[in-house]
């Protein structure tokens, strides 16, 4: 470039790209992912000199060494999804939930309450149908609250349902105080651990068929719900433009409402799969999170309940073998989530090139020397 | 008159911008010198503003020179066209509502320092002021404005930045006429002074009566141009479109009128408290064109949302539907779905078209679906009707769109309004209210919208046509009421009816008995 050129166009610009086929916004994620491994292999090797393929190796190991890692994976994923599918119809709405651990956790009490009072009174068929229906309305009723106080006083949903959590976790804390077992172990242990009343049944020889098999039914019902139905055409309109939604004659405070109803009810439904189909038992810790993850989980899918298949088993299949590495290679847990971080920012990031492009000086169409 | 030998204060030379697939403007030249206003006339979407965007900083050009004073330069920012004396007056305005006049004109500036003195402020400013003939107190907040002070205000902000280059970006859609009369006589005051300035409008008449020089953009390309003395508005129309269009409005009579819609002693109260309608009464027939003129904000909005039952009233407010059988509905207290339940075909075309009319991210029949989704039993929305209906609109209004599953966000203005109007027809209204029908429309599509209104006049369908542009009332409607801080201040005759006489019975409010605040 001449000295003299006293006219420059900035060094880099950004430019709006012109609509990309979807396959080839696939390939770009692809391409994110695989550079994220690669500076996630430099920050490796540069910080504590290790083997970056052997970490990676360790990592998938974690996550699907053996068939039993492979089930606590696919659990730990279809959990994240059912949350994710909980969670969508809210933010769908632009009705920012964030408050899908407290009704998680409200739904992990009422299951875990019933299997305690009932457990061995009815026959386990009937106590596995209460339990579930149970954790519905609890989870129902926790997103039901933010909902009334939005439609009546407007207010702001996102630190309502946030403070709930706490509430929640509160109350967590007094469950477990109350059904205590042993006494002074300050937690309330493996409940029913001979009996196995409400536990979920093997399913297809499995232990974890079950929470697959809801997690498939939820997938396609809230699929079929979003798109298809009344309802969530007004959820779709709602979320879009408030104004919009009462030019169409849409009632808000209804549609607010019943969605926080049908989204904390799935919320506090999968703290059910986590209690009666996994931990058997419940603690502060039985969300652990996953209600923030799944936020994750759907915006990333844009709400699609079958893309969110695949974001949940990305991070399920992360966080497991991120552990895994923590533990094989006696590395504390933040070099973990620093790999899953990677990962993360730079799938956020891809989003960015999908829809924008970058143009260097003097790359314009027509060369800038002339 | 403009010697050829004179050097332009700004030149562009082969400027191009892409957006995308669309190219915003493609090897555009254009010229402004010393002492002149150019108007910068073209359809929406010919790229006016995105091509006087790129001379104030916020697009960088993609191709091709810019220069000013006859030397290169490049713009990158905002600041760097303020550093080469170029100014911008957008249409949307970016002023801090809770700040001072002179606040405002001062934030950002870097001579100011940490302490703002607001004496030398308020000093160059009434100085400014005088030269011009502006009027602005330094002083006084800017929410306490009307738009007409918020344009002078940007205006005299970018004078106070030394900007000898004004770029005016549609500055008459919000004035009244008086308002725009005081405008160009400030416009001729800064020419007189040596100043430039660039104007974009749509509005010939007002090119005709203000400008030097016309340059003339269509499609992103630049067409040539004018000077004003050379020209007519004929001229400059088929310059614009690229081929003959003729310029008048039909007005059939109305046949066999009967009330359709009564509205009396409609009051309303914003959720603040202030009174935005009172005691508004009126009757629309049906066949004819009622034309609802006023400055912009003083209830239009209000007045067709209570109608819609989209806006809660005072009591005492009552809107009937009136049937040619004599029996009557009231419609006040009904939601729009209510509405429609007990049969009367109310179709709305609100002034927020993406924002209320029509959802952005969705696509043309889910668009469709908006006012009819809950038709037919059970759960599921009926998506076979509605993409029949979308196919229709597209075919018949002829909207440009790659296919009907494009969200309607990524259409233009144009095309946008065609899908909301030809939704709203499709319901065969009998009752048809549009808000500013045409703003922002290129005048094809402009005269597309005219004939379809007037196509429901004939149908016997009761039209209110809320407008902003004083020809265009006068020339489509039957009926002209003119409203005046939320009161009726007179209905007029159409065909009779002058600008003038419309004019003033927007900004002064007649006394009536009784019905005045004192």
């Amino acid at each position: 470039m001449a000295k003299t050129d006293s006219v420059k166009s900035p060094l880099i610009r950004i430019a709006k790209r012109s609509d990309m086929p979807r396959w080839k916004g696939w390939i770009i994620r692809l391409i994110a992912v695989l550079l994220a491994l690669v500076v996630d292999g430099l920050i490796i090797f540069a910080i504590v000199k290790l083997n970056p393929v052997a970490v990676y190796k360790t990592m998938f190991a974690g996550a699907f060494g053996t068939a039993r890692r492979s089930w606590a994976s696919i659990r730990e994923a279809v959990l994240l999804l059912s949350i994710g599918i909980g969670l969508a119809p809210a933010f769908k709405m632009k009705f920012w939930n964030l408050g899908a651990e407290g009704q998680i956790l409200l739904g992990g009490i009422a299951t875990a309450g019933c299997m305690i009072c009932f457990g061995g009174k009815i026959p386990n068929w009937l106590l596995i149908l209460v339990m579930a229906l149970a954790s519905i309305a609890a989870g129902a009723i926790w997103g039901l609250i933010p909902a009334i106080a939005k439609a009546r006083w407007d207010t702001n949903e996102s630190l309502f349902t946030l403070m709930l959590n706490y509430v929640a976790i509160q109350l967590t804390s007094y469950a477990v105080a109350r059904w205590e077992n042993p006494y002074g172990s300050n937690s309330v242990g493996i409940i029913n651990q001979n009996s196995m009343d409400g536990w979920f049944p093997k399913l297809f020889g499995q232990t974890y068929g079950l929470n697959v098999l809801l997690a498939i039914i939820l997938m396609v019902a809230m699929y079929a719900y979003l798109n298809y139905t009344k309802q969530g055409y007004e959820i779709a309109v709602a979320g879009e433009s408030q104004n919009t939604a009462r030019y169409a004659g849409i009632n808000m405070t209804k549609v607010y409402l019943r969605t926080m109803i049908i989204s904390g009810a799935i919320c506090g439904f999968a703290g059910f799969t986590a209690v009666a189909g996994a931990d058997h038992t419940i603690s502060t810790n039985t969300a652990g999170g996953r209600g923030f993850t799944a936020i994750i989980v759907a915006w990333l899918a844009k709400f699609n309940p079958f893309v969110m298949v695949l974001i949940s088993f990305l991070l399920a299949f992360l966080g497991n073998g991120a552990g895994e590495i923590a533990s094989r290679y006696n590395l504390n847990d933040y070099a973990a989530q620093m790999i899953e971080g990677v990962i993360l920012f730079f799938i956020l990031g891809s989003e960015f090139f999908i829809n924008y492009r970058l143009v260097l000086r003097g790359h314009e169409k027509e060369g800038a020397k002339a | 008159m403009i010697g050829l030998a004179q050097t332009p204060l700004v030149q562009m030379k082969g400027v191009s911008k892409i957006f995308g697939q669309t190219k915003a403007n493609y090897k555009v030249d254009l010229e402004v010198y010393p002492g002149e206003i150019l108007s910068l006339l073209g359809e929406n979407g010919s790229g006016k503003t995105t091509l006087m965007n790129m001379l104030s900083g916020i697009y960088f050009p993609d191709e091709g020179q810019i220069f000013v004073n006859g030397r290169e330069v490049s713009i990158t920012s905002p600041k760097d066209a303020i550093d080469l004396h170029i100014g911008m007056i957008h249409q949307h305005f970016k002023l801090v509502d809770v700040f001072t006049a002179a606040e405002n004109i001062a934030l950002g500036l870097e001579e100011s320092g940490i302490m703002l003195n607001r004496k030398a402020v308020a000093a160059k400013v009434r100085e400014i002021c005088d030269k011009y003939g502006f009027v602005v107190d330094p002083d006084q907040k800017v929410y306490n404005m009307s738009v007409s002070q918020k344009q002078t205000l940007e205006i005299v902000k970018v004078l106070y930045r030394g900007a000898d280059v004004l770029i005016l970006d549609e500055p008459t859609a919000v004035l009244t006429p008086q308002e725009t009369d005081k405008l160009f006589a400030v416009l001729r005051n800064m020419k007189a002074d040596g100043k430039s300035v660039i104007i974009i409008t749509h509005k010939l008449h007002e090119v005709m009566s203000v400008s030097d020089r016309v340059a003339v953009l269509r499609k992103g390309e630049y067409i040539g141009s004018v000077n004003t003395c050379d020209t007519t508005p004929q001229e400059l129309t088929n310059m614009m479109v690229g081929h003959q269009v003729s310029l008048n409005i039909d007005r059939p009579a109305p046949k066999d009128p009967r009330p359709r819609l009564a509205v009396s002693h409609l009051s309303v109260k914003d959720p603040a408290g202030v009174q935005v309608l009172k005691d508004v009464s009126f009757t629309v027939n049906s066949g004819e064109v009622l034309g609802i003129a006023g400055i912009s904000g003083c209830g239009q909005k209000e007045l067709l949302e209570a109608i819609a039952g989209l806006q809660s009233t005072e009591s005492g407010s009552s809107v009937q539907y009136l049937e040619d059988d004599g029996t009557a509905d009231e419609l006040l207290g009904l939601s729009p779905r209510k509405i429609r339940e007990k049969g009367v075909a109310l179709s709305f075309v609100p002034e927020d078209r993406l924002g209320m009319g029509l959802v952005g991210g969705m696509n043309v029949p889910a668009n469709m679906l908006l006012r009819s989704y809950t038709e037919g039993h059970g759960l599921f929305v009926n998506r076979k009707s509605s993409l029949k209906l979308a196919q229709d609109v597209v075919d018949q209004l002829g909207v440009v769109t790659p296919d009907v599953y494009t969200p309607v966000r990524k259409l233009s203005g144009g095309n946008v309004q065609k899908i909301l109007v030809g939704r709203e027809i499709a319901a065969a209204p009998s009752v048809l209210m549009t808000a500013y029908a045409v703003r922002g429309l290129d005048i094809n599509t402009s005269y597309a919208i005219y004939d379809l209104i007037n196509q429901q006049k004939e149908k016997g369908c009761a039209v209110i046509f809320v407008g902003e542009d004083l020809d265009v009332l006068l020339e489509l409607c039957d009926r002209i009421l003119v409203l005046c801080s939320g009161q009726v201040n007179g209905i007029l005759d159409g065909p009779s009816a002058t600008k003038e006489q419309v004019g003033l019975l927007m900004t002064n409010l007649q006394e009536k008995g009784g019905a005045d605040n004192g």
